[in-house]
């Protein structure tokens, strides 16, 4: 290579050179010693949030449904948008750990992991909500195509179980990518581990990972199938979340800029939810050295990227309800910005396009807690969009006659409560229980782990 | 229970102490350079040792190539079952909706090509993501391996932390333990190591398929399917609100209940509700004299006497008895009323019959609650019949002749 190397040099991914010792150390360190007084605080509240949302959800099975303040005409409601948003927080999870590895962004290593567990639970906390909106969720088996006495299968061009195959199928994937690169971390931990139950729960986890490196070249190629399959799949998952709406007559769903509107979205409110936590999670763990400002400056950067995106998609909708001539287009979208949902569309429009504007400026972008408050905003403004998306549709429609306003029930807020504590419940234990930064590919990127040279066994020694 | 802990801590720990044998496994030696092992790791193959492995904490580029291995072929295991869920998929959807389970939908076709390419999609990609994993676990990187004999030992503590090794294993056909040594030195090693087998390696006894813990597979097992019989029996038939809404919440008409302000489960029709049939009656309280001009608007006929029959021995037979003759059941515990056969009722037109019944007389009360108007006058027809009949003489028998 001959361009000027000093012109793209990389910022290091990792601040102050470290030993993979002191590597090992700072990663596992979290999982050895007693959890620190902010860790318990942090676990005390959102185990409290879980439990309101447990006694939430039990009271959505005991009585059903009409807990909720959902009602025609707005049949669809929080159970909807909780859904929405969650499975979208996870999406940043596998832009970060797969197209980022397509693409050879390392830096994306000291995040990975971290955003790789939030996907993973995140998609489980978005799972909840459409089988809790089924009504009676423990016959949730009729959603799969299983043999059953009835004799009847289930409706294949449906949308709704084109998403119970999405999800699930975008669940064990992550899970199984998620699971894979934790193979050789454990096998660390379970080397440092001294005897004990610690060190047997390890072993049996680790598979007796050895680091070999015929093991090796074979899971370097599995990771990036798992990678190349996991990219169209994250694609296809928000797709088929947003078909959901632009499958049906509705509108202001009945759109065909849906799809790739939902994927901008949600990795647009996933990345806002990793900076979130990141910034929490290094400050609390002392990860300052792994995941660096720099981290965080290139997620503002592609927070800004989508954060446009999602602007140019209102603006379009707005453009096309004009030019389609609909008058019922027409009327949602005006309806939208100035009906009586007007205080929600405005919200998420400066939530969502305005605010992230200022990641403009390098100072913003590399100042922490101006971007913990704009990420925050992010987060605000992605709940809102579903909202809007949802609620302004629904509540107006064709007839003028069945018109009506919606307004949830103590119970729904104590689901999307629950929602947040279950997250963050697992998010907890995760970092309390596994290394949240991946050891093996953080050394893998450290400057000098790899090899300046490529001998070869028949003797020839090539030069780098 | 501290006990309880401990012993279970000191059981399971138990295998990190198990001996090892004498038997040697390999020859492991241990590099500091990312730059020396792959030095070491092209050595070794330069040699012809074609079991040998080296072992880093994290992927080194280039190391394949310097151990002369093959491209890997995971690859291939993912194509094949990708391809295979690809088909399988389509075939399920073809099958179910198209052939076994045929549903107008929107007047679409049973199967078609387009609605079918989401599921088809996440499909293959299950079973891509499913068949490498396992793929990689179990062919290729010949996972599980908890009791292979380079576990547990100082050498895989290194190498899985910030050291790099080799190991050629012992029965390599090239494989002299004094050679090894001396080319490991000349690669640059800073420690040789000798690794031994486990005794537990040698008798070929995994500890994971002794009988014990075999039995306790088993048991574990059987004692889950028991208890989720009875469980998901007891929770899916009695257990609200998992039954099927075969238990509802119900307020009987004779029970007792605090939702209704009386206390009372029975609901009272709303004043002033007439209820089909039960016409208000005009002469209501009058005397006798009053109802000359009602008429009996039946005709007489079987169905009408049958009718009157039935609703004569609900509803009036147990004080006036069958036959009209005031023996009733509920004679000695009732006022015993007058017969039906005395001249007064016999001389009555059907009008004043009919007003008896509607209106009551003396201790008899009103039925008009409960006989609807077509059956009062069906059961004026039928005590017509009785009068007739109970009163006939020999001469009827003879004209019946």
């Amino acid at each position: 290579m001959s361009f000027d190397a000093t012109y793209a040099r990389e910022l290091p991914l990792v601040e102050s050179k470290a030993s993979f010792r002191e590597i090992d150390d700072a990663i596992i360190k979290p999982t050895e010693e007693k959890p620190r007084k902010g860790w318990w605080v942090a676990f005390g509240i959102s185990f409290t949030a879980l439990m309101i949302g447990a006694y939430c959800l039990g009271l959505t099975f005991y009585y059903g449904i009409g807990m909720w303040g959902n009602n025609q005409p707005v049949s669809w409601a929080f159970g909807i948008i909780n859904f929405v948003f969650w499975i979208g927080i996870g999406h940043a999870g596998t832009l970060i750990s797969a197209i980022l590895h397509l693409f050879r962004q390392k830096w994306r290593t000291g995040i990975a992991r971290f955003a790789e567990a939030m996907t993973i639970f995140a998609v489980m906390t978005a799972g909840i909500f459409p089988v809790i909106h089924t009504g009676r969720p423990w016959l949730a088996g009729y959603l799969l195509p299983l043999p059953n006495q009835n004799g009847v299968w289930v409706n294949f061009i449906s949308p709704l179980l084109w998403d119970v195959f999405a999800v699930s199928t975008y669940f064990t994937i992550s899970f199984l990518f998620w699971s894979l690169g934790l193979i050789p971390d454990i096998a660390t931990m379970r080397d440092k581990a001294k005897n004990g139950v610690k060190k047997t729960i390890y072993k049996v986890l680790a598979l007796g990972w050895s680091g070999s490196n015929r093991s090796w070249s074979n899971y370097e190629r599995a990771y990036l199938i798992l990678a190349g399959i996991s990219t169209p799949l994250v694609l296809s998952v928000h797709s088929i979340v947003s078909f959901d709406f632009a499958v049906s007559v509705i509108p202001g769903w009945h759109t065909t800029i849906f799809p790739p509107y939902f994927v901008a979205g949600a990795i647009f409110s996933g990345f806002g939810m990793v900076s979130t936590i990141l910034i929490i999670v290094r400050k609390v763990f002392g990860m300052e050295h792994i995941i660096t400002v720099n981290h965080l400056e290139k997620m503002n950067k592609i927070l800004l990227a989508t954060g446009m995106m999602v602007g140019y998609a209102y603006s379009m909708e707005f453009f096309i309800a004009w030019y389609s001539g609909n008058t019922f287009e027409m009327f949602v979208f005006i309806n939208r910005a100035m009906g009586p949902y007007a205080w929600s569309y405005w919200t998420m429009i400066t939530c969502n396009v305005i605010l992230p504007q200022l990641f403009w400026f390098k100072k913003i972008r590399r100042n922490i807690p101006i971007t913990f408050v704009l990420v925050i905003f992010v987060n605000v403004g992605m709940w809102f969009e579903r909202f809007v998306i949802i609620i302004t549709s629904l509540h107006r429609d064709f007839l003028p006659a069945s018109w009506a306003m919606f307004y949830p029930s103590l119970v729904d807020l104590g689901l999307l409560l629950g929602s947040f504590g279950f997250f963050f419940t697992f998010l907890l234990l995760f970092l309390k229980f596994l290394p949240l930064v991946s050891i093996a590919e953080l050394k893998a990127v450290v400057e000098g782990a790899q090899p300046t040279i490529h001998p070869h066994p028949n003797g020839s020694n090539g030069k780098h | 229970m501290k006990k309880l802990l401990n012993k279970i801590t000191e059981l399971l720990s138990k295998e990190d102490n198990e001996p090892r044998s004498k038997k040697l496994y390999g020859l492991a030696s241990l590099y500091n350079t990312p730059d020396e092992i792959i030095k070491a790791a092209a050595a070794v193959a330069g040699r012809g040792f074609e079991k040998f492995d080296v072992y880093t904490p994290y992927p080194l580029h280039g190391m394949d190539d310097a151990m002369g291995m093959e491209k890997p072929k995971i690859g291939y295991v993912s194509f094949v079952f990708g391809f295979l869920g690809l088909i399988l998929v389509l075939l399920m959807m073809w099958w179910m909706s198209g052939i076994d389970y045929q549903n107008i939908i929107g007047g679409k076709p049973f199967f078609s090509l387009p609605p079918s390419i989401p599921i088809t999609f996440e499909g293959t990609v299950l079973l891509t993501g499913i068949a490498t994993t396992i793929g990689l676990i179990i062919l290729f990187a010949k996972l599980p391996s908890i009791n292979s004999p380079i576990q547990d030992t100082e050498f895989m503590g290194r190498v899985t932390s910030d050291k790099f090794g080799i190991v050629v294993k012992a029965d390599d056909e090239k494989f002299i333990p004094d050679d090894v040594k001396l080319l490991f030195q000349t690669a640059g090693a800073f420690e040789i190591q000798e690794i031994y087998y486990r005794e537990s390696n040698l008798t070929n006894k995994t500890p994971l398929f002794n009988g014990k813990f075999f039995v306790a597979i088993i048991g574990t097992a059987v004692v889950t399917a028991i208890v989720s019989y009875f469980t998901l029996n007891w929770v899916l038939y009695d257990v609200v609100p998992f039954d099927w809404m075969w238990k509802q919440d119900r307020i009987d008409a004779q029970s007792k209940t605090n939702f209704f302000p009386n206390n009372s489960g029975m609901r009272m029709p709303v004043n002033g509700t007439i209820a089909r049939g039960f016409l208000p009656y005009e002469y209501k309280g009058m005397p006798d004299s009053s109802v000359r001009l009602l008429a009996n608007p039946l005709a007489v006929s079987k169905e009408s006497l049958e009718r009157g029959q039935d609703r004569y021995n609900i509803f009036c037979s147990p004080c006036h008895g069958y036959y009209g003759e005031g023996d009733g059941r509920l004679r000695d515990q009732f006022p015993k009323p007058p017969s039906l056969h005395n001249q007064k009722v016999m001389n009555w037109t059907d009008g004043n019959i009919y007003h008896v019944i509607t209106n009551g007389q003396n201790v008899m009360p009103s039925y008009a609650e409960q006989i609807s108007v077509n059956d009062r006058w069906n059961i004026v027809n039928y005590i017509r019949v009785l009068q007739r009949s109970k009163n006939a003489s020999d001469e009827d028998l003879t004209k019946a002749k």
